[in-house]
């Protein structure tokens, strides 16, 4: 018992670890694209957790806003609405890539790997949630937000007008068009 | 047993590499979104260490910035299978090959 | 005025004649009797010159003197080291020679000759200007070597003319070379003429090797004295001398030719192959006598050889039912007696029965072109018959030559044929050189082959002119006399056949040795050998007693009367034919033998005719192979190493530059391959790229 409290924090950062790239591996490897989805929400989640764990809670609520809550939900609309006829499970994957994607990826794995052994890794301070801001200790949000209104004014503006950008985007592409139609069926969309 | 910024990282680096495999291998055009997605997020996770371990706040900002990024380009893909379905009635990659030669 | 110093002129006078109508009346084809007048008067003055300078000589230097006459130096070549080690110069003069020997020969070669050009004008008739000219132009040629021939007084000479008469005779025998049968045959004589010229030539550089000189006065003499010394040289050169002799002279196995030649026109039948070119072998055994006596091995063969071919071709014209085939073997079998006479040491019996068989078997040949004149070409006896009462003048004449051939006496034949029997029966007895039962085999030979002999002419007379035309209506109105230029040198042969032989009477047998007019006449020619030959000349010639010479000329004259009857009964009389047909079939096999001359020609062409052909090819293909191969693979070599260049410009070089363009291509579609819109690549590459970078930037780092 004492072991668990003591080292609460690594024990709990290994389970998050696990399910989070449990969930990875489901995204990856689960043929239904549902069940692919389910696992992605399942991964969004623990990366939340992680967050939690590094003091950096307000990402982890926009972590699950967002991601968990408007991106995952968004891909199981277009999932199930999209009545694609030749999708079938079997058919999940490309052929004959598995061997080589596995190889690059696992090359590129180990060339970071290396990367981090190579680099000096004292331990973390872990300091530094509550950054002082003037003299007060702040919550994590409110520091945040202090940095993004003034520090990182200009990349906010920025990154709304992308947003701007990215909801034309969207609703061009999601036009019934004459033009952007084929000679396939439409969907009912 | 202390964690540090190198498991984070080396957790990171797990998803990361799942998540490149998953885009090179999956044959659905949105799985290989949503494998897209889990590279975003080990990036993020990637970034959220070394914020915490270098005590600047900076890259909890910057992750923000990615996750804000990365839905609107969630939008845009999806916006691109309707398209896709619209013309060729697949999602499937393979089948997505009018300017292959 | 010397006219045996002029002897060399009997020979110019025909070649005049001949290169006269050769390039000039053949040419222009002028008329016949241009031609006529050329060859005639050069064998007829020949003919004169000729008689006239041996009858000068004769009386003036006497019959056993030698007169030469040196014209100019000839061959001069260096000098070489011949058997006995000393240092001989080749010095060949063209020197003509006047002796007992070569006057006989010339004294008949040119009476003939000329009787036969004379017989030619009416034979030849009917050619065109141009053969007639050619024919008259080849026969003075002929008459030319022949006398050359006789004239030389070395051997380098005689084997001028040696072979001047050889090709005289290839170029007569193919007179009429249109017809192929007519140029092969021409062609089969000079072939085994060759090869006997092949066994002279060997023969005149063994006399070189071993005396030095070519010369016969100066060979001769030295031989003569030491017999010893050059008896083995003498049994080389001999046996060398007698295979030209072989083949010059048609005995076994180089007779075949003779036969063939009567494709020629009869007139050159009768002149070379009867009268002159072939008993040029005689001539020469008889003028090397002393050489041969010094060998009695070459003595024997040339003995043998003889009596053999004189047997042997007296069967085989048995048969023949064409008349100038019966002639020709005939002439086989005839110049078969003469070497058996030169070969039981009988050298003036040889000489003498040359001239007198000069006489008759030209009389017999010019008598048979008469018939087949008269028979409009036809030359099967079996088609003839009763020309008796037709041509009386060539009737009386061949049955005088046919007595003389048969040995009947006082006709010419059977003083020299009697002569040569009864020496080869004194060889026999007296056992001479210890051969002696090998020549009474051959006497005995000679004697069977006088019947035969006398079978066969008179066979050839009973059929051809006695008993009814054969012929058929259409040629019975033919039948004719022959012009006078044909008759009249054939009662000019015939009254020689009759009276010719007188001149060689065997006195001895009368006790009178004296009144063999030819034999002292021809002694000087005879050199003594050392003392040994001459004891055993007395040996022999006491080895028979008078009575029994007697005794064999006799028998020789019985068995001669006995051959007439036989063809008497064969042949004449209402049972013509019958006998001989019977004869002929219950013998089937011995008559088909000797028609078909026992298959000599055909053996030869499928033996050494075959081989040498093989041979032939073999080498031609050879030479094509190797040698040509050789030159090929040289050209071959050169083509391909300038190919090979030529490539290697075209590669290389060439190449260099269209790698540089191929290269472009190449690597611009691989390039290209990048982009094709294949996604999945894009992220391999990418990530593969990617490891690449950071391996790099390890490596670089460390």
């Amino acid at each position: 018992m004492e072991y668990l409290i003591a080292n609460f924090g690594a024990i709990l950062f290994y389970l998050v670890a696990v399910l989070a790239v449990a969930g990875a591996v489901g995204v990856v490897t689960l043929r239904s694209p549902v069940h692919a989805a389910l696992a992605l929400l399942e991964t969004f989640i623990m990366v939340a957790v992680l967050f939690v764990l590094r003091h950096a809670e307000f990402l982890a609520a926009v972590q699950v806003l967002v991601y968990a809550g408007g991106i995952m939900v968004l891909y199981l609309f277009v999932i199930m609405l999209v009545r694609v006829k030749n999708l079938r499970p079997e058919d999940a994957f490309l052929s004959g890539i598995a061997p080589l994607a596995v190889l690059g990826g696992v090359l590129l794995g180990a060339l970071l790997a290396l990367g981090i052994l190579l680099g000096t890794m004292a331990a973390g301070a872990g300091a530094g949630a509550l950054t002082a801001v003037g003299e007060e200790t702040v919550g994590n949000t409110e520091a945040v937000g202090w940095l993004l209104y003034t520090k990182y004014l200009v990349p906010f503006e920025v990154v709304s007008v992308v947003l701007l950008v990215a909801m034309i985007g969207a609703i061009v592409f999601g036009r019934r068009d004459a033009a952007l139609t084929g000679s396939g069926e439409g969907v009912e969309l | 047993m202390i964690i540090t910024a190198t498991h984070y990282v080396a957790l990171s680096l797990i998803l990361f590499c799942l998540g490149l495999v998953g885009v090179m291998v999956r044959r659905n055009f949105i799985t290989v979104l949503m494998s897209l997605e889990l590279m975003f997020n080990a990036v993020n996770l990637n970034l959220i260490a070394f914020s915490y371990r270098l005590d600047d706040l900076a890259g909890q900002v910057l992750a923000i910035f990615v996750i804000t990024v990365a839905a609107a380009e969630v939008a845009i893909g999806l916006g691109l299978i309707i398209a896709l379905v619209r013309l060729k009635d697949t999602v499937a990659l393979d089948e997505a090959d009018v300017m292959r030669s | 005025m010397k006219f045996y110093d002029l002897i060399w002129l009997v020979p110019i006078f025909p070649v005049l004649g001949a290169l006269i109508n050769g390039l000039v009346s053949n040419r222009l084809g002028l008329k016949k009797s241009v031609t006529n007048v050329v060859a005639i008067s050069g064998s007829g003055l020949a003919w004169l010159l000729g008689w006239v300078a041996i009858g000068q000589w004769a009386f003036e230097l006497g019959t056993h003197t030698t007169h030469v006459v040196n014209l100019f130096s000839w061959i001069q070549g260096g000098s070489l080291r011949i058997l006995d080690g000393t240092l001989a110069e080749i010095n060949i003069a063209a020197s003509f020679q006047l002796d007992s020997v070569s006057a006989l020969m010339v004294f008949f070669v040119t009476l003939v000759g000329f009787l036969i050009h004379v017989y030619s004008i009416g034979y030849m008739h009917d050619e065109s200007d141009r053969a007639y000219a050619r024919y008259f132009s080849y026969l003075n040629l002929f008459m030319f070597s022949m006398l050359v021939l006789v004239l030389g007084s070395n051997l380098a000479v005689m084997f001028v003319g040696w072979e001047g008469v050889g090709l005289c005779s290839y170029l007569l025998i193919g007179f009429y070379f249109e017809k192929d049968w007519c140029a092969a045959a021409g062609m089969k004589a000079f072939i085994f003429n060759r090869i006997g010229d092949w066994g002279f030539l060997l023969a005149i550089f063994a006399t070189f090797m071993v005396f030095g000189t070519l010369e016969f006065t100066q060979i001769f003499p030295v031989a003569a004295e030491h017999p010893d010394l050059y008896a083995g040289a003498a049994t080389v050169i001999g046996l060398l001398l007698f295979v030209g002799a072989i083949g010059k002279s048609a005995q076994i196995p180089l007779y075949v030719w003779l036969p063939d030649a009567m494709a020629g026109p009869t007139p050159v039948s009768a002149l070379i192959h009867a009268a002159t070119m072939v008993t040029a072998g005689v001539y020469m055994v008889v003028r090397c006598n002393v050489i041969f006596r010094l060998s009695p091995t070459a003595l024997l063969v040339v003995a043998i050889v003889g009596g053999v071919t004189a047997i042997f071709a007296a069967t085989i014209g048995l048969v023949q039912n064409d008349i100038k085939k019966v002639l020709a073997y005939s002439t086989v079998s005839q110049l078969g007696y003469m070497f058996l006479g030169a070969g039981v040491g009988a050298f003036v019996a040889a000489i003498f029965h040359v001239l007198t068989h000069a006489f008759f078997k030209a009389c017999l040949f010019l008598g048979s072109g008469s018939v087949i004149h008269a028979c409009s070409g036809e030359q099967d006896i079996r088609k003839m018959g009763g020309l008796k009462k037709h041509m009386p003048t060539t009737y009386w004449t061949f049955l005088a030559a046919t007595l003389a051939i048969s040995g009947i006496p006082i006709f010419a034949g059977f003083f020299s044929k009697d002569e040569i029997l009864g020496k080869a029966f004194e060889a026999g007895a007296g056992d001479l050189n210890t051969f002696g039962s090998t020549y009474y085999v051959l006497w005995f030979l000679g004697l069977a082959g006088a019947v035969l002999t006398a079978f066969y002419m008179f066979r050839l007379v009973f059929v051809t002119f006695h008993g009814e035309f054969r012929g058929g209506e259409e040629a019975e109105h033919h039948l004719h006399e022959s012009p006078p230029s044909m008759t009249m040198p054939l009662v000019v042969l015939g009254v020689l056949s009759i009276f010719g032989g007188l001149v060689g009477i065997p006195g001895k047998l009368f006790g009178h040795p004296e009144w063999n007019l030819v034999e002292r006449f021809l002694e000087p020619a005879i050199l003594p050998i050392g003392h040994a030959a001459e004891n055993a000349e007395h040996v022999s010639h006491h080895a028979v007693s008078l009575g029994l010479e007697w005794g064999l000329v006799i028998l020789s004259v019985a068995v001669a009367f006995f051959g007439i009857w036989v063809a008497h009964r064969f042949y004449m009389g209402p049972e013509a034919f019958a006998r001989p047909r019977r004869l002929a079939e219950r013998f089937s096999f011995a008559y088909r033998l000797l028609l078909n001359k026992y298959w000599v020609d055909e053996i030869y062409a499928a033996t050494v005719i075959a081989g040498t052909i093989k041979l032939s090819r073999f080498l031609w293909e050879f030479d094509a192979r190797v040698v040509d191969g050789v030159v090929n693979g040289t050209a071959l070599t050169t083509v391909g190493s300038s190919f090979i260049s030529g490539i290697f410009d075209l590669k290389v070089v060439d190449g260099a530059v269209n790698l540089v363009a191929k290269s472009y291509d190449v690597a611009s579609r691989e390039f290209r391959r990048l982009q094709v819109g294949y996604a999945e690549g894009y992220a391999m590459v990418m990530v593969f790229g990617a490891a690449i970078l950071l391996g790099v930037f390890y490596l670089v780092k460390l």
